[in-house]
């Protein structure tokens, strides 16, 4: 059975339809890439599926919660759908371990001694131990979104939903989160991730998903799809960027 | 005919002085109180409470204080239900004061970053939780020096009261013009008096502003 199960979603900003039917599998561990140009609704279709964006029709399903009910429990889904962003968005005015126990603690009502405990863990594995009590100010890019990765884990989400967690990363860090998402790949994680970074795709994803105008365009093994893309888009696609 | 010193009209103005800082604490902790709900309610996202914030805020920010004080002396009346000055004064300055922080406090809220709210619903947080851990801590800093710099606002507002026969400072000083027919001598002791009240205020909100502007 699948984790997450999209089918047919369409979404529209005003006049602009960025969604025109997508449909997409994930079943537990899988971890997949979305990649594609801007604009092609990537970032927009990870939106939709922790319900911070509505879609207008068709249906997505993220641990057996229809996401786009009229009743639906987005609390519910949130606490097992995690997010991580481009930007960040650590809660400047709470230290490393403040911003990963904030959500145990207010959300799962669990006490400041065992949320105090699950941070140690969650910074642990993120490599960030001795920062427990540094404030984001005083964190590099690369430790703030290993901080905002170890706040969304802290939920022990069943699904992580990355949103180009690179991108706004000067070059040099990029790695230290890539290798962070890794390891999460590796323990079992599921994860879906839309990514500009060809290789860590190629290398840590499961399946690859081309999306183009809104629609996913074409589908596959990671491995397959970069050796022989099938459709002329992903073929210049893939010839402009990876490297 | 009695005769008034200095001492006695400067004594009588600062005993009246006291009523003007009651009233005005009062406006201002419970405007307070009421402005923090009619904060929640404006930035829900609940069209209909957004709808009501805003028109309460219209109001109260588009009609002069004055008619306020007269709308809530008057107008209760109207339904056979005694107002003292008092009570009418506390009332308009309270509702007047709530629809000018909320407006204050909803700019503050909104230079909060998008991404804050996001990464907060993310997290499974609801309306009310986001508000209280993740957007208030951080609004509430650039918050301070708005909202001391229009406690002085208040201050001032109190003078109106004087009007429906409400004995603070203002109403003290008409009364002691009347007695004694020094008006330059008592209104400008009570300027004096009002000025010694709103400085402070005044020059704490620069204070913070600037300690704020060099934190960033």
């Amino acid at each position: 059975m699948s984790l997450v199960s999209i089918r047919d979603v369409r979404k529209s900003f005003g006049e602009l339809e960025v969604l025109k039917g997508v449909s997409l599998e994930v079943a537990k561990g899988d971890v997949v890439a979305i990649i594609g140009r801007s604009g092609s609704g990537k970032s927009t279709l990870l939106r939709c599926i922790n319900g911070l964006e509505a879609y207008q029709s068709g249906a997505i399903l993220a641990d057996g919660i229809e996401v786009g009910g009229l009743y639906a429990d987005l609390r519910e889904l949130r606490r097992h759908v995690g997010m991580v962003f481009q930007q960040f968005n650590l809660f400047p005015h709470l230290t490393a371990a403040e911003n990963v126990m904030l959500a145990p603690m207010v959300v799962n009502k669990v006490s400041k001694k065992e949320a105090r405990n699950v941070a140690a863990e969650v910074l642990a594995k993120v490599g960030l131990s001795e920062k427990m009590d540094a404030w984001p100010s005083q964190l590099s890019g690369g430790q703030q979104q290993r901080v905002a990765i170890a706040r969304s884990l802290a939920m022990r989400p069943k699904v992580l939903l990355c949103d180009e967690i690179t991108s706004a990363l000067d070059p040099e860090l990029v790695n230290e989160v890539l290798k962070v998402v890794e390891q999460l790949a590796k323990e079992g994680m599921t994860l879906i991730l839309v990514t500009h970074e060809m290789r860590f795709a190629r290398d840590v994803g499961t399946n690859l998903v081309f999306m183009h105008h809104g629609k996913v365009h074409e589908t596959g093994k990671p491995k397959d799809v970069f050796a022989a893309p099938q459709t002329p888009e992903l073929q210049q696609f893939v010839g402009g960027t990876a490297h | 005919m009695l005769q008034f010193s200095f001492w006695d009209i400067l004594s009588n103005l600062l005993i009246a002085t006291q009523w003007t800082i009651i009233l005005s604490l009062i406006a201002f902790v419970c405007g307070g109180i009421v402005g923090l709900i009619l904060l929640f309610m404006r930035v829900s996202g609940v069209r209909p409470l957004e709808w009501f914030t805003k028109a309460y805020i219209e109001f109260f920010q588009g009609t002069p204080l004055l008619m306020q004080l007269f709308l809530f002396f008057f107008g209760i009346a109207l339904f056979g239900v005694e107002v003292s000055p008092w009570m009418a004064a506390t009332m308009a300055l309270t509702f007047w004061t709530s629809a000018f922080l909320t407006e204050i406090w909803r700019g503050c809220v909104e230079s909060i970053p998008k991404g804050q709210w996001e990464a907060s619903t993310s997290l499974a947080l609801t309306f009310v939780e986001q508000m209280r851990y993740v957007i208030l801590p951080q609004a509430s800093r650039i918050a301070i020096a708005p909202t001391v710099g229009f406690s002085v606002q208040v201050v001032k507002g109190t003078a109106l009261a004087s009007i429906i026969g409400f004995v603070e400072l203002t109403k003290a000083g008409t009364m002691l013009n009347n007695a004694t027919f020094r008006p330059f001598l008592v209104y400008s002791l009570v300027a004096l008096i009002y000025f010694c009240l709103c400085f402070p205020l005044s020059w704490c909100a620069k204070k913070i502003e600037g300690r704020l502007n060099v934190a960033r």
